[in-house]
């Protein structure tokens, strides 16, 4: 049958059938893949699933307002990390990203210890995808209409 | 003749875009000076990136020409394997260096910006693994040409790697809303309008239309070129026949 319709069609019509065959096919993996596709887990995420301790992952979510403590010795850092749902208690040793702040997004590569305290050993902060002059910032939250932080 | 007579097609193409040239070099050169000047000396700071923000003018254009050229050279295989179209596949195979260009722009530009922002270079998320997956695939196509002596053959190969890769181009674009991700979401193209402040969208928006224009400059010139070395092909063929 397919012999008979011109070269044209013909090409045309293998390429829609290839396309398309790839794109379910693609889209399918992608599906299955879903998970591990995720850059990080967020706390609700992680409280469904049993994680090993000593196993590393990567958690994401913001870091909880008010939650932010430095201990003595000068490096090591205590917040907690939510996702306005669940949260987890963190604790970091080291430099922190200049972004690292509460109510800002964060990713931190880590380990669960025993306690369920997620010990970092990497972060990242998260910017969002809203660009402001300073200005304009300072005036909208004095305005209290701010939906950030 | 026959040779001759199916290029006349690219022939039309050639001097129309003789018209075009002055004028995207024009644009280009003023666009992004405005743009740049805009950009770096007029626009704020952002409220929380700081000066670190003004990235954002080389990045964002770079990053959405990597995708729109890889667009162009799907379309353009697709007419050129249908059709058996030359000019289609000459513009296909003319803009890949250029679209390869525009994403190592933005995957250096994302890394400068990345660094002091998010405290990395780099990190294997969906949005920046699809593009880095997006300039592999600048780099296979551009290979597949030199690698068949006939260029016919050659077209057809990359006519099928750049349909078959244009699958990354939504991944790509909506990596950032279907995965979590490091990179943020779109800013520009919502639903609900841009969360970019109009004083930092607008050199954005010039250095966006300066970065076409100067798509459409190089794309055209390297077109040019690419119709001229057929051309000459096709004379030598002619005279090794006549011998």
């Amino acid at each position: 049958m397919l012999r008979n319709l011109k070269p044209k069609r013909r090409r045309l019509l293998f390429l829609l059938s290839g396309i398309f065959i790839l794109g379910i096919s693609l889209g399918l993996a992608l599906l299955a893949l879903n998970e591990q596709v995720d850059l990080f887990l967020t706390p609700t995420s992680l409280s469904k699933k049993t994680i090993e301790v000593n196993k590393r992952f990567k958690l994401g979510g913001l870091v909880k307002k008010n939650s932010i403590r430095r201990l003595e010795d000068g490096i090591t850092t205590l917040f907690i990390i939510t996702d306005n749902n669940m949260s987890i208690a963190a604790e970091f040793k080291g430099v922190l990203p200049n972004l690292f702040r509460e109510g800002q997004g964060v990713v931190a590569e880590g380990k669960l210890n025993p306690q369920k305290i997620f010990i970092a050993s990497k972060i990242f902060a998260k910017h969002d995808e809203n660009y402001l002059p300073p200005e304009i910032a300072d005036a909208i939250k004095k305005e209290g209409q701010w939906k950030g932080e | 003749m026959k040779k001759l007579h199916k290029l006349a097609n690219p022939g039309k193409f050639y001097r129309l875009s003789e018209k075009i040239l002055p004028w995207s070099n024009l644009l280009a050169i003023s666009l992004c000076g405005l743009g740049l000047y805009l950009g770096l000396f007029v626009a704020p700071p952002d409220y929380q990136q700081g000066e670190t923000v003004r990235i954002i003018y080389v990045h964002v254009p770079a990053a959405t020409l990597a995708s729109l050229v890889y667009a162009i050279m799907a379309i353009t295989s697709a007419i050129s394997f249908i059709w058996k179209n030359p000019l289609g596949s000459f513009i296909a195979k003319a803009a890949a260096p250029i679209g390869a260009a525009f994403t190592i722009i933005a995957i250096i530009t994302g890394a400068l910006w990345g660094k002091p922002t998010w405290g990395t270079w780099w990190i294997w998320d969906a949005r920046l693994t699809s593009v880095l997956i997006l300039f592999f695939l600048y780099l296979g196509y551009i290979g597949v040409w030199q690698i068949f002596e006939d260029q016919n053959k050659a077209a057809k190969a990359a006519a099928i790697i750049a349909l078959v890769g244009a699958i990354n181009l939504p991944i790509i674009k909506f990596s950032v809303d279907w995965w979590n991700t490091l990179h943020q979401g779109a800013s520009i193209i919502r639903l609900d309008g841009p969360s970019i402040h109009s004083d930092i969208l607008i050199p954005l928006i010039f250095m966006w239309l300066g970065f076409i224009s100067y798509l459409i400059s190089v794309l055209i010139i390297r077109i040019q070129s690419e119709i001229t070395l057929q051309k000459i092909r096709a004379i030598q063929i002619m005279i090794s026949e006549q011998k």
